[in-house]
């Protein structure tokens, strides 16, 4: 570059190789910055990321375990006449049978005896009376069940409420504590995975909580969801990019269906809140109309996600099967649609995924509910993962706050899942040619 | 042996396979052929030479109605077919592709089977009753596209896997399965080797003995050997048609002379 100057006859013309050569450093400097850049934001998005999953691993992973008791329960044919049930007294029975576990308590004090049977979650009673009520003949006998305790001592078992907290701050007393401790010493304490996290539906008390109604309602509501949006949404880009002629009306359609795709989530809940359940008398807080919502904000993703994909089908295979006498419906059907399917399955995934994760709209038409029992229709009440999440976070139990968590970590695995299948699914099918 | 071909060729160059008057192509603004005139003669080879941009390509694609298929292409003027307009509202472009086979300027086989490639046309136009048939037509139309024996252990490969002018003869022999009675090339050659060159135009010699072929070049020498008639096109215009031997030898116009001594181009 000096040559320039430096030359002895005066200033002559740089070679083209030396500017070249000269260029070449800048542009191999721009890319170096390029790179790096590149670089430092993958590694802040990764960081972030970590910090997220760490975080919800951190809080939630207490609750994939569930601290139960073992106990060997008489069923005494006084209080639990056969002929009563399934009326009985279930909870006296469990009680009696802590009392003779913990010896030196006196259960005759009914104060004692209730914060003795409180070491028990609500659900032992009744799980007790199923037993019996399906099997009768164990009247009179002993029978040993293993059941959750109350919140208070799982939280106490997994060291998230901690003994050095003075006793007035702490919500298990020094003597509950020594109950606990003499059951513990017995082995009658344990703490398995916590299936019931997976098999229980909501409940007001958090060791009983679980996801199943939350995820057999998103189950029915990306069901409904799918069975709607991709029809209507492969339906709606193979007729516009294929057959409509191009004229101000499909523009404008055209310019519509990309606004319909940023339109905020919660407006199509107030939509479908007006137009599902205020016209249509939908029920409220059915899977049914949460999928028709998610549907009306999934179709505008999967019929650009479809125009895309069929838009990068090379012409040349379109021509040619043209040029041979193929119908248009031929072509699309036939070449064109086969090319763009690894593009409209990987839109529709991603399309549900987001769906999957979708709050406000079925805040609004009131899947946020409390509800017990998983729905067995979409046309039930239920819940679905992320309005559980929701609902969880607001409960002012102690044990909602890892099981919130858990929650989050299982719509993560289900992200991760659809997106897994979404790659595999490409894959696939481009791996054909 | 060549003798006997000539005196068939001149037997047939009597009736006329198409007819165009006044066609005009326009791409939006772009007058892309002006009013062009020109018959083809059935059972013949007919050669488009001129110099790139010249509009051989579209008004190759007028003729089996491919540039319906372009938004901004406006065709006018009239090409009749066996005496059939082919642009009048009772002919279905379907039909009339099936009719008038092509042969693209990119190779574009289908990322199907070698096979399916092959079988794509006689299938939907039900040419075949048999899966027997079919092989034979797969077969015989491979042979003919001087492919076969480089296909004919891999045909259930993709059609993409080929070489550049392996694809482009399996195009060929694609267009030809459908036993179109015109088959329009454009430039069927421009990527095969000198071997597969010879090859295709031996098949072209063969095929205007029962087709019509209307073929692209860039190759005077490929004209000159194919073709019996021979058309100039330059800047849309169709400036000289005649029998090819008069066109090289003894050219009417200036500009046709200067493009075929390698003056312009
Ligand atoms: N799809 C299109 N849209 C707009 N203009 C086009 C289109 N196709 C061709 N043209 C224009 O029409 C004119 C003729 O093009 P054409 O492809 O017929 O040329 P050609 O003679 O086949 O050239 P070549 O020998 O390079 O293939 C050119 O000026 C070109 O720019
Ligand atoms: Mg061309």
């Amino acid at each position: 570059m000096t040559d320039i100057t430096n030359a002895p006859a005066g200033p002559r013309k740089a070679t083209s190789t030396e500017l070249v050569a000269a260029s070449l450093k800048r542009r191999r400097r721009k890319q170096m910055r390029l790179q790096w850049i590149g670089l430092g934001a993958i590694s802040i998005a990764f960081l972030m990321l970590f910090i997220l999953v760490a975080s919800l691993v951190s809080t939630g992973w207490q609750a994939f375990t569930q601290t139960h008791l073992t106990l060997e329960v008489y069923v005494d044919p006084e209080e639990i006449p056969e002929e009563r049930l399934p009326r009985g007294g279930f909870d006296d029975a469990l009680a009696a049978s802590l009392g003779q576990m913990l010896p030196g308590v006196d259960m005759s004090d009914r104060a004692t005896a209730r914060a003795v049977e409180g070491i028990l979650s609500n659900g032992a009673q009744f799980e007790l009376r199923d037993r019996v009520v399906s099997d009768p003949s164990l009247i009179g006998q002993s029978v040993t069940m293993t059941v959750p305790v109350s919140d208070p001592y799982d939280q106490l078992n997994k060291g998230l409420i901690e003994r050095a907290t003075p006793e007035v701050n702490r919500r298990v007393k020094d003597n509950e504590i020594a109950w606990f401790d003499t059951l513990a010493e017995n082995g009658a304490i344990s703490k398995p995975f916590n299936f019931g996290l997976f098999a229980n539906a909501d409940s007001r008390f958090p060791e009983l909580a679980g996801l199943k109604g939350a995820l057999v309602g998103s189950f029915w509501a990306l069901l409904t969801c799918f069975v709607i949006s991709f029809p209507l949404g492969i339906g709606a880009a193979i007729y516009l990019e294929e057959f409509a002629p191009k004229n101000k009306l499909s523009d404008f359609i055209e310019v519509n269906i990309n606004n319909l795709a940023a339109v905020p989530s919660v407006v199509f809940g107030l939509l479908a809140l007006a137009v599902f359940i205020g016209w249509f008398g939908l029920p409220r807080s059915a899977p049914f109309v949460g999928g028709l919502t998610l549907a009306l904000m999934t179709m505008p993703t999967i019929i650009i996600a479809t125009r895309a994909a069929l838009k990068a089908v090379p012409p040349s295979i379109r021509e040619a099967a043209l040029g041979l006498g193929a119908s248009k419906q031929q072509v699309v059907f036939q070449h064109v649609l086969p090319l763009a399917m690894p593009g409209i399955l990987t839109g529709t995934i991603i399309g549900l995924a987001q769906a999957l994760g979708e709050t406000a709209p079925l805040l609004l038409i009131g899947m946020n509910a409390f509800i017990t029992s998983a729905a067995s229709s979409p046309f039930d009440s239920s819940t679905a993962l992320p309005t559980q999440i929701f609902i969880w976070a607001d409960s002012p139990e102690r044990g909602f706050v890892s099981r919130t968590s858990a929650a989050i970590l299982v719509l993560l695995g289900f992200l991760v899942m659809m997106n897994a299948v979404a790659i595999y699914l490409r894959q696939k099918f481009e791996r054909k040619w | 042996m060549n003798d006997m071909r000539k005196i068939e060729r001149d037997a047939n160059m009597t009736d006329t396979k198409i007819t165009a008057r006044g066609v005009n192509v326009y791409y939006g603004d772009t007058h892309a052929i002006k009013d062009v005139n020109i018959e083809i003669t059935d059972k013949t080879v007919t050669a488009f030479i001129g110099p790139s941009g010249c509009g051989k390509s579209t008004f190759l694609r007028c003729l089996n109605r491919m540039n319906d298929t372009i938004d901004i292409c406006r065709v006018t003027g009239e090409i009749r077919i066996d005496d059939q307009d082919i642009n009048h509202k009772s002919v279905d472009p379907v039909q009339l592709r099936a009719q008038v086979g092509m042969v693209f300027q990119k190779p574009n086989p289908f990322p199907k089977s070698i096979y399916d490639n092959i079988a794509y046309g006689p299938r939907i136009h039900g040419l075949a009753k048999s899966k027997v048939e079919l092989d034979e037509i797969v077969e015989k139309s491979l042979r003919r596209g001087a492919i076969w024996d480089e296909v004919k252990d891999r045909l259930d490969e993709p059609g993409t896997g080929l070489s550049g002018g392996q694809q482009q003869r399996l195009c060929i022999a694609r267009a030809i399965a459908t036993e179109p009675e015109v088959l329009l090339m454009d430039e069927p050659c421009s990527a095969l080797d000198p071997i597969a060159t010879a090859q295709v135009e031996e098949l072209i010699d063969e095929l205007h003995r029962d087709y019509s072929v209307v073929i692209v070049t860039h190759s005077m020498q490929q004209a000159a050997r194919v073709s019996q008639k021979t058309a100039f096109f330059h800047l849309g215009n169709l400036v000289e048609f005649n029998d090819t031997s008069e066109i090289f030898t003894n050219p009417t116009d200036t500009r046709t002379e200067s493009y075929i001594t390698g003056r312009i181009g």
